[in-house]
């Protein structure tokens, strides 16, 4: 290789390095904003801040939601199955693809007595897809399909 | 051959302008076709989702259109160093008629996944790891636009490009690890190189095929481009204007609107008074 070429590659390098390096750093700086919400355990254990608005998230813990009867107020609990959950107050229109076992966010905030607040509610699906004739069958021989939620 | 031939010919406009004639037409009509049949295929034929019904049936179009957006920055990035470093002609083309085509695919990705967001979601647009990262691809894209036109050199603008390609390729692992990195909203990748996607056939075969059909289109918009630009850029070259003048008998004198060139067929004759 040329010794000019060379050391246009190598600048080129350079820049690409370097530029990676400062996004890296920025990244990391930013870390715990960029999560877009805080998993249960980090609402329990009190890393989420209290009074202030934040996005919390996990999957609705059956048999725990409540609704009212006269408005559209619901209460449900939010839970990763691993031993921490926290109970959401909510008033308003719930997604389509709310139901017990779905993986929630919600926006809002949390009270005084770590209650979560919402005023958004969004649903969050994975990346598995399957037709809903499958649902009904027992088992799938672990062909690595999600555990489904129960159907409402 | 061995390569160093290959690649100096394949840096070529010439001789690129001269294999790429068939290419053009061999890529659209695959695409055409793929596109087809991925897209009837998957919005008529394929079952809908459990969870999210046919709302689902959206990931025929993003899915293959969000690849599109990452690959030809990629494309982009790839030809600002081929450029840069190795000064080859061909890259610098590559870098001047994508944006359009990756600007294009990018919207279409936001503006189907918006679409898509707020059925499932419940919102149009968060500002998520993934969702944000493709918005900065789409700003990229504006900006690789916008900085060739603002440098009236035009090689001094292809090297200003050339540069804002390759430093920008950083967003890509970005748009691609974000639902690893972060809690974010967005699902994970759909077809993964190691793993089955967690879908049964009857749903991603026609994903697949829309990919492929997506990517043919790709190529042949990238084809066709790249023999308009090189004969802009050689018009004043010897074999383009060559190509010219020895296009123009091919075609022969023009036949005059009141005469048709061709014999008049027996049915004709008779009809005339």
């Amino acid at each position: 290789m040329p010794p000019k070429r060379r050391n246009r590659l190598l600048a080129v390098a350079f820049v690409l390095v370097g530029a990676a390096a400062a996004v890296w750093l920025l990244l990391l700086a930013a870390n715990e904003s960029l999560n877009l919400f805080y998993p249960p355990h980090k609402v329990v254990n009190g890393d989420a801040p209290v009074g202030v608005g934040i996005r919390a998230g996990g999957m609705v813990l059956e048999g725990s939601v409540q609704r009212a009867p006269e408005t559209l107020q619901v209460a449900f609990t939010l839970t990763d199955r691993q031993g921490a959950d926290f109970q959401v107050l909510y008033d308003g229109i719930l997604p389509d693809l709310f139901r017990e076992g779905q993986g929630i966010l919600v926006r809002g905030q949390l009270d005084a007595s770590r209650v979560f607040q919402a005023e958004e509610v969004l649903a969050k699906h994975d990346e598995n897809y399957m037709p809903p004739e499958l649902m009904s069958l027992p088992t799938n021989g672990g062909s690595g399909l999600a555990s489904p939620a129960e159907p409402h | 051959m061995n390569f160093k031939a290959w690649w100096h010919r394949l840096g070529s406009p010439k001789w690129f302008y001269r294999v790429s004639g068939p290419w053009q037409s061999l890529f659209l009509s695959l695409a055409l076709a793929l596109l087809a049949i991925g897209t009837v295929w998957g919005l008529a034929f394929a079952p809908p989702d459990y969870q999210q019904g046919n709302s689902f049936r959206i990931i025929y179009v993003h899915v293959p259109a969000a690849m599109l957006a990452q690959s030809v920055y990629l494309l982009l990035g790839v030809a600002g160093a081929l450029l840069l470093v190795w000064r080859m002609k061909l890259a610098g083309l590559v870098l001047e008629t994508l944006v359009p085509f990756g600007m294009g695919a990018t919207a279409l990705a936001l503006f189907s996944g918006a679409i898509w967001g707020k059925p499932t979601w419940g919102a149009w647009w968060v500002f998520d790891g993934r969702t944000t990262a493709t918005l900065v691809l789409l700003f990229l894209y504006f900006g690789l636009h916008a900085l060739r036109r603002a440098i009236p050199d035009p090689a001094a603008a292809s090297r200003a490009c050339a540069l804002l390609a390759i430093v920008g390729v950083i967003n890509i692992p970005i748009i691609k690890y974000s639902v690893h990195w972060w809690t974010t909203l967005h699902q994970g990748a759909t077809f993964k190189l190691t793993t089955a996607p967690a879908m049964p056939a009857a749903m991603w075969a026609p994903l697949l095929v829309n990919v492929l059909g997506a990517y043919c289109l790709l190529a042949a918009n990238l084809v066709a481009k790249l023999r308009n630009a090189i004969l802009r850029r050689e018009r004043s070259s010897r074999w383009v204007r060559d190509l010219m003048d020895g296009s123009q008998p091919s075609i022969g004198p023009a036949p005059s609107p009141n005469r048709p060139s061709a014999a008049p067929s027996h049915s004709q004759r008779s009809a005339a008074p």
